[in-house]
């Protein structure tokens, strides 16, 4: 690929504590893509390697066909924006938004015009005199944002960018980074433990843990077909049913659900399903089991029903309420599942099931 | 770690009449009697003695040459602990090794050391029979006796001023706008002139002051070093000394009164970057 | 174009932490401005006190019992402790309350407090010397007065403490204030209409949470007036086993070119100073710790 990312066997270790092991995957020119996972996963250090900021034990790193490995960030022209804003204090917006351009010296008349078409495109023009102190954590981020694309970046690199602001403002600015792409196109990496954020966001997602790559896809397949436990439980809300496996079903106390065709009997596994893909019935049917209604939580337009198995395990069932009329706390009733993800457990190799289609 | 002349605790205690009136006038008596009265006592003196001494001390080269070479020696300390403190205090907050902690407590040793030893430190490594003597007599280097060692033993004393005072606000800053600032194509130098250096200017600045005052003051260690040399090694310090020695109360006290100006002016000027160091790191 | 300041990082422990100063691979080269201060802080401090142990006890204890075992000595060395003592104890408590002073009340030339009780870190010692010996030396009406009522001030031990208290003065007050801009005032009013008087509260409210900047300033004091000279020789008139110093002491053995037993004595003073700074920071340190979120 000529275009974008590519990062190969990335290793990184810190005294004794390994990072990054590992690491391997492509970001695609023009594409925003996402490095997902919780704190610890390694996605900064990756982040930071790329631009220059650490440097990788091992691996190697190209970006638009051009090897970066060795360059410094200085080199490499890429822009980068940081959680915190790490605007310069001592600037205002416009010398901030300009500084990629001052540096490589620039003429004047060519950074203000830059200048200019940034802080319109970020809605900021009148704020140009200001100091970074006197803006809000929203604002702050989208100077960082007009500061870092000013010089014309090949890559644009945000590390948890919205993770400093409170929730309602990292709704508005994700929303606003989506159109901002849109527009510029710019190939973009995008950090975050926010899973909604990078299934929102990004064309692909890369999901990491404890320093590796756990999958890689469209926010559709990792949402769908998570290829580990880790992604199935991470990605988006999950319930987790324990059971058996016989003649390719999953079996927990009384009841069973498919999806275990590959796998041999007598293994234990875990059954991932996810809230909406509860079906709730009064009576019973071919793939459904009894369970006892323990709690309903009215959300709207749709409720939360908390169920109790006959083998004491619990789920979680989201419904629409017109769906489950008249169903109350107390109320014995049977749930059918689909899209059941099945896990083996034991061993450290855990692998997925198929999905159950619906007879 | 500072007295700020504006800030107090935001609501000020609503103790009795009585004993606040005691313990304030305790505290300005104690104050009174320990420097105020002193100042007064030097200007009465001087004033005393009439605009003549004020004159004739101005004229008179030793004078001059005294103050010229307090403000040399000066301005070489400043310069000397200013870059080289700078550099040390960005290894302290920015480099990890291992002894940075022992760096860090090297860095404080000055302040531990009394000018006397400090002079007699020199003297050992510079002085006859010192371990560098024949090194520097070989190529007529007079080190002893002579200005080097005097900026030597000031440089010695002020190490850790500049050092102390850009630490915290290197610590507090962080190095991420750093980071920005390399991502974005500045290179090390660059981004050192652009970005660090204005960060902590305050800091630096007080930690100067800090120095200035210190070297204009510095006795102990150049009354070894210096020989004493009239219009030669002899700063205003050791001037003043000289002239209680020989009696001249009204010169000696005048260039006292002069380096307790000058020191004043100096004092306003650090009251004055630490309130501002204050504001920046609350930023 | 080939940068050295790409060094892998080692000796971190654990990931960097988010939004703290991470030693990223900008930090200084290893051999670069390490080295620099290395070179700086070896050469100009780490080497000078080098020479002087090495000088003062090359040949073991000779030197040092060569140096006690002259005139005054012994009593230089006693009255420098003393007085340094005495000045420790009385800015200790006299600094507390300026700082209290300072932070808790609000009252015309407050801030010109401020600024003069900074004084000391700006005058030179000399200049201090000078300025008590114009006010309270033997000629002058007040240094008459009290001559005349039996108390010597210059020339004498008083004024050697005198010179000591002002010199050290912004010490232990600028070890509390900050502590006591912590403190909310409200715990002394909340014990005051609990029914404790002024002093009482103060004690046991306020007290206990300032002891160790209170000790810390001390230390600190003392550490600085066993070393200082420039005031002092001008106050005392150095006046061998009366009012002649340990720095005194030390200057004249280096002018008479004993280097050996000035090197010994010198050695025991700035160790003694050392280790008194080491515990204060340890003491500021910990506070620090403790109170920082």
């Amino acid at each position: 690929m000529t275009q974008g990312i590519v990062v190969q066997d990335l290793d990184k270790h810190f005294g004794s504590f390994q990072a990054v092991k590992q690491v391997s995957f492509q970001a695609e020119g023009g594409k925003i893509t996402a490095l997902l996972g919780p704190s610890g996963s390694g996605k900064s250090t990756v982040l930071r390697m790329i631009a220059g900021l650490e440097r990788p034990d091992a691996g190697r790193i190209w970006v638009d066909g051009e090897e970066q490995t060795s360059k410094s960030p200085q080199e490499r022209r890429l822009g980068f924006v940081f959680q915190h804003y790490a605007l310069f204090r001592h600037m205002t917006v416009r010398q901030n938004v300009a500084f990629g351009l001052a540096v490589r010296k620039a003429p004047k008349s060519e950074q203000r015009a830059r200048v200019g078409e940034l802080l319109d495109l970020v809605g900021l023009g009148p704020f140009e005199d200001r100091y970074p102190d006197q803006l809000s954590g929203g604002q702050r981020q989208r100077v960082a944002l007009a500061r870092a694309l000013a010089p014309r970046p090949k890559v644009l690199l945000l590390d948890e960018p919205f993770g400093a602001l409170d929730a309602r403002v990292r709704q508005e600015l994700r929303r606003w980074l989506d159109d901002l792409h849109r527009e510029l196109g710019v190939t973009s990496l995008l950090v975050t433990h926010d899973q909604e954020e990078a299934l929102e966001l990004a064309g692909e997602v890369v999901v990491m843990r404890q320093g590796g790559v756990e999958q890689i896809g469209s926010p559709e397949e990792i949402y769908n077909k998570p290829s580990t436990p880790f992604v199935a439980a991470f990605v988006g809300a999950s319930n987790v049913l324990r059971g058996t496996i016989w003649e390719g079903h999953v079996h927990f106390g009384r009841s069973a659900v498919a999806g275990a065709h590959r796998f041999d009997d007598g293994l234990e596994a875990q059954a991932y399903v996810r809230p909406h893909d509860v079906r709730i019935t009064r009576q019973a049917g071919d793939m459904s089991f009894e369970v006892t209604v323990e709690r309903r939580t009215n959300l709207g337009w749709m409720s939360k029903l908390v169920l109790r198995l006959k083998d004491g395990q619990m789920l979680v069932a989201e419904l629409p309420n017109e769906e489950i009329e008249g169903v109350r706390a107390g109320n014995r009733v049977f749930a059918d599942l689909r899209n059941a993800k099945v896990f083996t457990v034991g061993g450290t190799e855990l692998t997925s099931g198929e999905e159950l289609t619906k007879v | 770690m500072s007295i700020s002349a504006t800030t107090s605790s935001a609501r000020p205690s609503r103790v009795q009449g009585r004993s606040r009136f005691f313990l304030i006038a305790v505290a300005l008596a104690y104050v009174g009697l320990l420097l105020l009265a002193p100042i007064a006592g030097i200007v009465w003196t001087v004033i005393d003695g009439g605009s003549g001494v004020v004159r004739r001390s101005l004229a008179a080269p030793d004078v001059r040459h005294a103050f010229l070479l307090t403000g040399v020696i000066t301005v070489m300390a400043v310069i000397v602990t200013a870059v080289f403190g700078v550099a040390v205090a960005m290894v302290l907050t920015r480099d990890r090794f291992p002894g940075r902690r022992l760096m860090s407590a090297i860095v404080d040793l000055p302040l531990a050391v009394s000018p006397v030893i400090v002079g007699l430190m020199a003297v050992l490594l510079f002085g006859r029979g010192g371990w560098f003597e024949p090194f520097f007599t070989a190529r007529g280097i007079q080190i002893i006796f002579a200005l080097p060692s005097m900026v030597l033993v000031t440089v010695f004393i002020c190490i850790p001023f500049v050092v102390r005072e850009v630490v915290p606000v290197l610590e507090e800053v962080g190095i991420e706008e750093v980071e920005a600032a390399r991502t974005l194509g500045a290179s090390p130098t660059q981004t050192f002139f652009r970005i660090t250096l204005p960060t902590i200017r305050w800091g630096l600045l007080y930690g100067v002051a800090l120095t200035a005052a210190r070297s204009l003051g510095e006795i102990g260690a150049v009354l070894i070093v210096s020989g004493t040399i009239q219009g030669h090694t002899e700063t205003a310090t050791l001037y003043i000394f000289r002239a209680l020695e020989e009696r001249q109360e009204a010169s000696g006290y005048f260039v006292a009164l002069v380096l307790a100006a000058g020191s004043i002016v100096l004092l306003t000027a650090i009251e004055l970057f630490k309130r501002k160091r204050v504001r920046e790191r609350s930023r | 174009m080939a940068k050295t300041l790409d060094r892998t990082l080692e000796e971190d422990r654990a990931p960097p932490a988010k939004g703290a100063a991470r030693f990223s691979r900008l930090h200084a080269g290893r051999w670069g401005l390490r080295g620099v201060a290395i070179v700086y802080l070896g050469l100009l401090v780490v080497l000078p006190l080098t020479a002087v142990i090495v000088k003062g006890y090359g040949q073991g204890l000779v030197s040092l019992r060569h140096a006690l075992a002259a005139p005054g000595a012994v009593a230089a060395i006693r009255l420098t402790l003393f007085t340094s003592a005495i000045a420790a104890i009385v800015n200790g408590v006299l600094g507390t309350l300026i700082a209290y002073v300072l932070v808790r009340f609000r009252f015309p030339g407050r801030s010109t407090l401020a600024t003069v009780v900074d004084m000391p870190f700006a005058i030179p010692t000399l200049v201090t010397g000078v300025m008590l010996v114009a006010l309270y030396g033997p000629n002058t009406p007040v240094g008459g007065f009290l001559a005349r009522h039996g108390i010597d001030v210059v020339f004498a031990v008083p004024g050697i403490v005198l010179a000591l208290l002002v010199v050290t003065l912004p010490l232990v007050i600028r070890t509390v204030e900050p502590v006591l801009l912590e403190l909310d005032p409200a715990e002394e009013e909340a014990a005051r209409v609990l029914g404790a008087g002024g002093w009482t509260a103060f004690r046991r409210v306020v007290l206990p949470a300032l002891r160790p900047a209170i000790a810390a300033g001390a230390l600190l004091t003392f550490a600085r007036a066993l070393g200082e000279f420039g005031a002092i020789v001008i106050v005392s008139g150095n006046i061998t086993g009366k009012t002649l110093t340990a720095p005194y002491f030390i200057f004249q053995l280096t002018g008479n070119f004993r280097f050996e037993e000035a090197a010994a004595v010198s050695a025991i003073l700035f160790g003694l100073s050392f280790v008194l700074v080491l515990v204060t920071e340890r003491l500021v340190k910990n506070r620090e710790a403790r109170v920082s979120p």
